[in-house]
């Protein structure tokens, strides 16, 4: 082959080539966030890989994937909170791992064992204290969020019981004040780090109810409402009065019905609230449960597709999204606040796990788990924006949690 | 050549590879995913537990298998347990509790 020969064959060879390297780009480009040398954190957040001890960091605003962060141990049922300046996030794991990520660098900053079996957490108002619930040994331990170093632990031993009891429902409030529900012996108890946060002061509610399962406090941080799985009605506990007690809502709710196999626990910690009207999932009943503020009375029931699992009001008041249990976990069904009507239902894909809306709702992403897919969807349309690739995806939080109470 | 229908529903069966406990192979693989999954949910994907009980065999090495299948089957009255029935059959759940016993593939 002659020289001149050969540079054609090589020339023909890039062109043909070309076109190629640049379609693959292309297609990174898609998922893949373009890298910025100084940014914000207000529009990143993580989704949670829940079988592969890792979590995927997202940017809301170009909708694409920074980084997947590994070297979180047991995520299934992770969860996460936000430093104040919206930079770090402390994800509780279920094997009792606390991580401490950077979502601007993507490394991990810093990470415990703080337990056998937990559930989740909270932070302080003012960010200094991450409380963590735990299942074994059942109680609530607080770490310096700075560094992680453990400053109290409370073991939620119950004098009725005589045993210790998992820990469940920990939110946090006004003046660095938490309250979590004991699941094995229907207890509320008051946390308050507001004067000496290594010896907090604890305030226990008794008998408040069969089997707390979980619970929410409003964005206010005012009222922090349990759900019971034992028996039908929640409990609330009012934070600006707490010498009122621990009162028991919804009584009448369900009586003398016959309730539906649960195959999964709904979640309450996400508040849907609009207005002067709650909307908490019924328990055993398909149907979504309107309570109204003032007076914790049932206002009304919005039969649903099944179990709901997370009833979610976007950040408007004017639509909630609702997920469900086994075997109805491939849908998720909007309903309109102002008619009390489902509006659009739409089929994701089995297994839908968790929703998140960007700090002011205009998107919502819904984890497929099933499908290894996170759907973007526009909530004014309900169109779908984009999907990303991320294993087994179950929890979504947005860094805006940060500044807000109970998430 | 016309088969006979039962000729080719036997072919079929033959050629599905059958363990032992005469769950297919693909079955077990399908039940595996769901008691790490769903059950997990409350059991733990490690089956470690949550709100629900511990799994592990280590847990389970006092529990006779008959009444681990009951529960599985029919749930726990005064617990969240919730019967599975309309979804496992009982050879399903069988072939779950002799895994649990002997300790869950992942």
């Amino acid at each position: 082959m002659t020289s001149r020969k050969l540079l054609l064959t090589l020339l023909a060879g890039i062109v043909l080539v070309l076109p190629a390297l640049v379609t693959h780009a292309d297609e990174r480009h898609a998922n893949e966030c373009q890298a910025k040398v100084v940014r914000g954190s207000g529009d990143l957040g993580l989704i949670i890989e829940r079988a592969r001890g890792s979590i995927q960091l997202v940017d809301t605003t170009q909708r694409c994937l920074l980084q997947r962060v590994e070297g979180l141990g047991d995520t299934s049922h992770a969860s996460a909170v936000f430093s104040r300046d919206a930079r770090y996030a402390f994800v509780f794991g279920r094997d009792g791992g606390l991580t401490k990520v950077d979502l601007l660098t993507g490394k991990i900053v810093k990470r415990v064992m703080q337990s056998g079996n937990s559930i989740g957490g909270a932070i302080s108002q003012d960010g200094r204290w991450i409380a963590a619930a735990n299942y074994v040994p059942g109680g609530v331990k607080i770490f310096d969020s700075e560094t992680l170093e453990q400053i109290a632990d409370i073991p939620a031993y119950s004098e009725e019981t005589k045993a210790l009891s998992r820990v469940v429902g920990l939110e946090d409030s006004f003046g660095n004040r938490f309250a979590f529900s004991l699941f094995d012996a229907g207890e509320i108890w008051l946390m308050d780090l507001s004067e000496d946060p290594r010896n907090p002061k604890l305030t226990k509610f008794k008998n408040i109810g069969n089997q707390p399962y979980d619970a929410l406090i409003t964005g206010d941080g005012r009222w922090y409402v349990a759900g019971l799985y034992g028996e039908d009605g929640v409990a609330v506990l009012d934070m600006w009065h707490p010498e009122r007690g621990v009162k028991r809502a919804l009584p009448e709710y369900g009586k003398g019905e016959q309730k539906l196999p649960v195959y999964k626990m709904p979640h309450l910690e996400t508040w849907a609230a609009s207005g002067n009207l709650a909307f908490i999932p019924g328990v055993g009943r398909h149907e979504v449960v309107l309570v109204d503020l003032a007076t914790w009375k049932l206002v009304d029931r919005i039969p649903v597709a099944g179990q709901p699992v997370f009833v979610m009001s976007d950040p408007t008041g004017r639509h909630l999204w609702v997920n469900f249990a086994f075997p109805d976990y491939d849908t998720v069904q909007i309903i309109d606040v102002e008619s009390r009507q489902i509006i659009h239902t739409m089929k994701p894909g089995k297994a839908v796990l968790h929703m998140e809306f960007s700090p002011r709702g205009e998107q919502v992403w819904i984890s497929v788990r099933d499908a290894n897919r996170v759907d973007i969807y526009d909530t004014e349309t309900f169109k779908k924006l984009g999907e990303l690739p991320v294993d087994a995806p179950s929890g979504i939080f947005f860094s805006s949690r940060a500044h807000r109470f109970g998430l | 050549m016309k088969t006979h229908p039962w000729l080719t529903i036997l072919f079929f069966c033959c050629a599905l590879p059958v363990q032992a406990d005469g769950l297919s192979a693909a079955r077990q693989q399908e039940l595996t995913r769901f008691v790490r999954q769903e059950c997990g949910f409350c059991h733990g994907l490690r089956l470690t537990g949550g709100l629900g009980s511990s799994l592990t065999a280590e847990a389970l090495k006092d529990k006779p298998a008959e009444a681990l299948i009951a529960t599985i089957l029919y749930g726990r009255t005064g617990s969240a347990m919730p019967g599975w029935a309309p979804y496992l059959s009982e050879a399903d759940t069988q072939w779950i509790v002799g895994a649990l016993l002997k300790g869950f593939p992942e």
